[in-house]
């Protein structure tokens, strides 16, 4: 008999199959919770080198790399701003801390819609690789505190930059003040989360699969087929969302959905969406807030541990 | 090593460099275009030659040759561009009366002096697009070898164009460190590879302001075609798709400028080129109204009067 190798697993969740779980009803009766999360990063010219990721494929100046996304702030945030304006959406930001300092009108703008801040980091061309957990804490505390100071609230949430993690993230940001993470991608419904110092922590749904630079880059998608995407995504976790409550983000960034020859796709998906009844239109924060309140017990059911 | 990962020498108000002062689009004070048109075009044809060579440059721009020596594959490919593909183009320019500039590899002008003495008698607008496509402006090459490229092919192009040559474009719009300096010093006052906006601006040197005239990477017809893999039908929609948004802004807000870059090894194509009339009919013809279609000296000499 051949021993069976011992592989380190995830003990961030427990598990209950999606149709065992109790019911959420969200506010007003609604059957699906919709936040939008435009992602306003700050990508550095020159950023030192980590030995674990390499912040651009071309060498100093990486002119294609950082125009295009200072395209985003100079030109596209505005766009997609007036966009959500339209539609009643206040966005979600996930937020490039240096941002508050590098661009605080856009920040000015964003707070004057009271729309929320979350961390996503001090810049996205810094990772959690390498850190060790004392300077992953600073990152994280300096992050937290940079958008406090700027905007007079702690950020709830988490996504950590780049999507870089280490083992202790969560809990670090759990530490300190966060309420709830964007960095887990195993469900359509609020998942309570199992950090290392008790507090009171979930995952939100975020998406990879409907993020505008998933979309855009890696699955290469036509700008009309990421607009159908979002509309199927939406009937069908509107449709579940009746029985189970469900939770839809689109996450978006500037130099991608806010480009002249995409934008119309992605306002199409919001009018779609925003037309129907029994959505809660809301922020990640509130989500998180919510789902707190309700409840361990009440969120998970019987859900069990998994074995490791 | 691992304190300079949290250490951030540039985190302040602005941008992380000295290129150019940071602004929003829409914040600016508001750009008007002859006869009022909300949209100014600018189409860009790149005319490239790729060597044939087994070298690899530092960063590969796109098209690059990609077999081993010989490619000729890759090689007569984008040949087919300056044989075939570019008269394509041209007829069709022709027949719409459309005012494109075209962005030459300096080794053209020495390879073949027929397709030069044609592109003159055009009236176009000639860029410098370096000396040829394995040349990349990039990382560390040596000073005196990039001011030589960019002398080299001002010369080569002069000796075939009474214009002025005013406006640079990187291959692959790929920069130095020294290049917008070794520009200003050989006689061009504006380039085109920032693609971080969608007016011209100001952009410093230790030679003096320059301008850029930022191109669009994302609506290339390599990048839609060859990078995306979308259908013709797809590019010719996302162009239309950006030309709407781009016209309503400007009638509402303020001048917009769309920028396009069309290569003739690629659109050229027989299968292809009906997409370039297809635009060039949804541009020039049912967007006329809307459209001031000029070359890109004539938008740099409109916009830079009203630049604050």
């Amino acid at each position: 008999m051949t021993e069976i190798a011992q592989f380190s697993e995830l003990s961030l969740y427990n598990y209950s199959p999606y149709d065992e779980r109790p019911k959420i009803v969200w506010p007003n009766g609604a059957r699906l919770a919709f936040w939008v999360a435009p992602n306003i990063e700050f990508y550095e010219l020159n950023p030192p080198t980590n030995p674990h990721r390499q912040p651009w494929p071309h060498p100093y100046p990486p002119v294609p790399g950082y125009s295009i996304r200072d395209y985003g702030n100079r030109v596209g945030h505005q766009r997609q701003m007036a966009l959500l304006d339209k539609y009643g959406v206040r966005g979600s930001i996930s937020l490039s801390a240096a941002l508050c300092e590098h661009h605080p009108e856009i920040i000015a703008l964003c707070a004057e819609r009271n729309w929320e801040f979350f961390s996503h980091g001090i810049y996205n061309t810094r990772y959690t690789y390498g850190l060790t957990e004392d300077q992953e804490r600073e990152m994280i505390e300096d992050a937290m505190d940079t958008i406090e100071r700027a905007v007079g609230q702690r950020p709830a949430g988490y996504l950590a930059p780049a999507l870089s993690h280490s083992n202790h993230t969560i809990d670090l940001f759990a530490e300190a003040g966060g309420l709830y993470t964007c960095d887990l991608f195993h469900d359509d419904q609020p998942t309570w989360v199992n950090t290392r110092s008790g507090k009171p922590f979930v995952s939100i749904p975020y998406s990879l699969e409907l993020n505008d630079t998933i979309a855009y880059v890696v699955q290469k998608r036509e700008p009309r087929r990421y607009g159908e995407s979002i509309r199927l995504a939406f009937d069908q976790l509107y449709a579940e969302g009746a029985d189970s409550g469900t939770v839809m983000c689109i996450p978006t960034h500037n130099y991608q959905v806010s480009c002249p020859h995409r934008l119309r796709a992605f306002e199409e998906a919001l009018e779609y969406i925003t037309g129907h009844s029994d959505v809660w239109v809301t922020t990640g924060r509130e989500i998180a807030d919510y789902t707190i309140a309700y409840g361990r017990q009440q969120l998970e059911g019987s859900a069990v541990v998994p074995s490791a | 090593m691992s304190d300079e990962l949290l250490s951030y020498p540039q985190r302040h108000y602005g941008m992380d460099h000295d290129r150019y002062r940071w602004s929003m689009l829409q914040d600016r004070a508001p750009i008007v275009w002859p006869d009022n048109k909300p949209l100014a075009l600018w189409i860009n044809i790149a005319v490239q030659h790729f060597p044939l060579s087994g070298d690899k440059p530092m960063v590969a721009p796109p098209g690059a040759l990609t077999m081993p020596y010989p490619d000729l594959r890759h090689y007569t490919l984008r040949d087919y561009g300056n044989r075939v593909g570019i008269f394509r183009i041209m007829t069709l320019m022709q027949q719409y009366q459309a005012t494109p500039s075209v962005a030459i590899s300096g080794a053209l002008a020495l390879r073949y002096p027929r397709l030069m003495e044609r592109l003159s008698a055009t009236g176009y607008e000639w860029l410098g697009h370096g000396w040829n496509m394995l040349c990349m402006h990039a990382g560390d090459i040596d000073i005196a070898t990039e001011s030589e490229w960019i002398a080299q092919t001002r010369e080569a192009l002069e000796a075939f164009t009474d214009q002025p040559l005013k406006g640079w474009l990187s291959p692959g719009r790929s920069q130095t460190a020294n290049t917008p300096e070794l520009l200003m010093r050989n006689g061009f006052s504006y380039q085109c590879d920032w693609v971080n906006d969608e007016l011209p601006y100001p952009f410093k040197t230790d030679e003096g302001d320059m301008t850029c005239l930022p191109s669009c990477l994302e609506l290339d017809d390599v990048f839609v075609l060859t990078q995306n893999l979308h259908s013709e039908e797809s590019f010719v929609q996302q162009v239309s798709d950006a030309a709407d948004l781009l016209i309503e802004e400007g009638q509402k807000q303020a001048g917009r400028l769309l920028a396009l870059n069309l290569h003739p090894w690629l659109v050229g194509q027989p299968h292809r080129v009906s997409a370039v009339k297809n635009l060039l009919e949804a541009l020039l013809v049912e967007r006329s109204d809307a459209i001031w279609h000029a070359s890109p000296s004539s938008i740099v000499d409109a916009a830079i009067d009203q630049i604050d």
